[in-house]
């Protein structure tokens, strides 16, 4: 569990951490029957009407301002979002 | 005199517009007898005297929404016509994972506390170009995730029939406020029955069109592949009027659908006869059927038939994993797509030493458990190792549910089955048992995870003291919309259901 949180990006309490580890067991535990099925030479189903390539002319159109796009940023300055140092 | 009982009778005219449909209000504003600010109002008064108890609204910009009214009655004035812009004046409130410019979307939760939208969804830009005044946000489960509002990191949902149950979910504030007439219609969305369920839970018609059909642009995701914009309103013709504005191919949305949009008002009352309905013969014989919803969905059944539908039972042999396809499919895509909740570009942040560290703080202090569990579920089914035998083998599952599917609609012109195995359940009935809350979504999933269309149309109530609605599904072909309207509105018609309405004030 704690390993799957942490590929999830997110903390858990330990109380968190114990309750999801039992309801996850039961849910995989459900779901374990889809093993009973025959499912050799199925194509798997990515989506319900697959359109693919879809194309629109390479023209510039208008997108967000700056300041529409930072408007709801939790930390910016200089017209950038900041966040904590990465490299040193 | 005289021009005391006139002031009597306006009063009580204005008082009771808020209960009008959306057909209704329209035919009566087109011939000028009533303002839209004059609805408005109503639905406001309305919302002030019921949603302390039924607590369907995060929030309401009420200055913004009379902006919206008086410009409708401005343009009436100018001579516009409903002919062009169906909605002129009817109040439409809008679940909140829809984005409106300048407006809250919170997506009812703490991630969201703050945000305003910059820019109108596509179905929010239709509505409006189809002069509706768009007012409200309603409540749900926290990202859409959830049958039963309770997931809501700000309030719970009361269902207006029995304050005391869930309204269903996640788009139970839209089904709530409708049925308990606070606005004329809502839209919702709906994953795997989250519009469907809360309309039959609430006594209301919650329509969920054909994957594609409207335009996802602007509707917060939650699965990509299953995700779809859908209406609620109180009857079938109101269903018709909405989706005729908000469907058509967007080129925002690349998965959004080219398919010509017929007129769906056209054939509404065709009649039923020669129509070929199917009885799932899985979907009758599921365990946890209510027996009061058996048989509402049996008299309806027979109602059908009476009103000429030729019936005929038919089989979906892969019913019974639908669940746990859709519980592996949906999260799946879940962990994906709430990715973007990570405290740097929007939302609420807490801070950390390292951008990992503030990625898990953001999250595990801004998202809800039930939006835990299922990006952590999500995350698994996904992960090196189990892709195979978990992620990949629900995939080629939905293909032999949409196989089940395409078969029976060579033989039938849609299916009729219930919405929802149980009325409304008591509010923290399933609260600890997150399985249980998942099994109880068993007719509704299958219809998202094949890319059909699906009605949900009031089918009576059950027989106990408090009582409550039960909802009537119909599952048409991909883009068989016009069908099920169809039925539908022969259905309502001869059964009369959809008039009643909960009894809020006496309370």
């Amino acid at each position: 569990m704690h390993e799957v949180a942490k590929l999830a990006r997110i903390a858990l309490s330990p109380g968190e951490e114990e309750e999801l580890s039992r309801q996850l067991g039961q849910i995989l535990d459900y779901v374990t029957k889809l093993n009973a099925l025959d499912v050799s030479g199925v194509e798997p189903m990515a989506h319900a009407a697959p359109r693919l390539n879809v194309m629109r002319p390479d023209r510039p159109e208008p997108g967000l301002s700056q300041e529409a796009a930072l408007g709801n940023a939790p930390a910016h300055g200089n017209g950038l979002i900041l966040v904590p140092r990465i490299v040193e | 005199m005289w021009s005391e009982l006139r002031i009597v009778s306006l009063g009580q005219a204005f008082m009771s517009l808020h209960r009008l449909s959306v057909t209704e209000a329209v035919a009566r504003l087109a011939r000028r007898e009533i303002s839209a600010r004059a609805i408005l109002e109503s639905c406001l008064a309305r919302v002030d005297r019921v949603d302390g108890r039924v607590q369907a609204f995060l929030s309401l910009d009420r200055e913004d929404a009379l902006h919206q009214a008086e410009a409708a009655d401005r343009a009436l004035a100018a001579g516009v016509r409903h002919q062009d812009r169906p909605l002129l004046g009817v109040p439409i409130a809008l679940k909140d994972v829809l984005a409106v410019k300048g407006q809250p979307l919170t997506c009812a939760s703490r991630i969201l506390e703050g945000y305003r939208s910059p820019y109108d969804a596509t179905v929010v830009e239709r509505l409006r170009i189809a002069g509706a005044v768009l007012f409200g946000r309603l409540n749900l489960d926290e990202f859409a995730m959830g049958s039963s509002t309770e997931n809501s990191a700000w309030q719970v949902t009361r269902n207006p029939w029995d304050l005391g149950c869930s309204p269903g979910g996640s788009s139970g504030g839209s089904a709530a406020a409708v049925a308990a007439d606070e606005c004329l219609a809502a839209l919702g969305s709906d994953t795997g029955g989250s519009v469907r369920q809360p309309a039959a839970f609430c006594g209301v018609v919650g329509l969920k069109p054909t994957y594609g059909r409207v335009s996802r642009y602007g509707l917060v995701a939650y699965a990509s592949s299953l995700d779809q914009v859908g209406t609620v309103t109180k009857t079938v013709d109101d269903a018709a009027q909405l989706l005729q504005v908000i469907a058509g191919h967007d080129p925002r949305d690349c998965t959004s659908l080219p398919e010509p949009v017929p007129d769906y008002r056209a054939g509404l009352d065709a009649g039923l006869r020669g129509v070929r309905l199917g009885l799932p013969r899985e979907y009758f014989a599921v365990a946890g059927l209510d027996p009061q919803v058996r048989r509402a969905v049996e008299a309806a059944v027979g109602k059908l038939e009476d009103l000429g539908a030729e019936l005929e039972e038919v089989s979906l042999p892969h019913t019974e994993y639908a669940i746990a396809a859709y519980y592996i499919i949906a999260t799946a895509e879940a962990s994906a797509n709430l990715a973007r909740f990570d405290g740097i570009r929007y939302g609420q942040r807490e801070e950390g030493r390292d951008p990992m560290e503030l990625y898990c703080r953001t999250r595990g202090a801004g998202l809800g458990m039930e939006v835990k569990r299922r990006i952590i579920l999500g995350t698994y089914v996904l992960s090196s190792g189990y892709y195979d035998a978990y992620y990949l083998r629900a995939q080629k599952v939905r293909t032999l549910i949409r196989q089940d599917f395409s078969r029976v609609f060579e033989r039938v012109d849609a299916l009729v089955t219930p919405t929802a195995p149980r009325p409304a359940f008591r509010l923290g009935e399933n609260r600890d048992d997150p399985l249980q809350m998942y099994l109880a979504d068993i007719y509704t999933l299958s219809c998202n995870l094949a890319g059909l269309c699906g009605l949900s149309v009031p089918c009576g109530w059950t027989e106990a003291e408090l009582r409550l609605p039960v909802g009537l599904q119909l599952l048409g072909r991909p883009f068989g919309e016009g069908t099920l309207l169809r039925v539908a509105r022969a259905y309502e018609r001869a059964s009369g259901w959809g008039s009643a309405r909960p009894r809020l004030d006496a309370e």
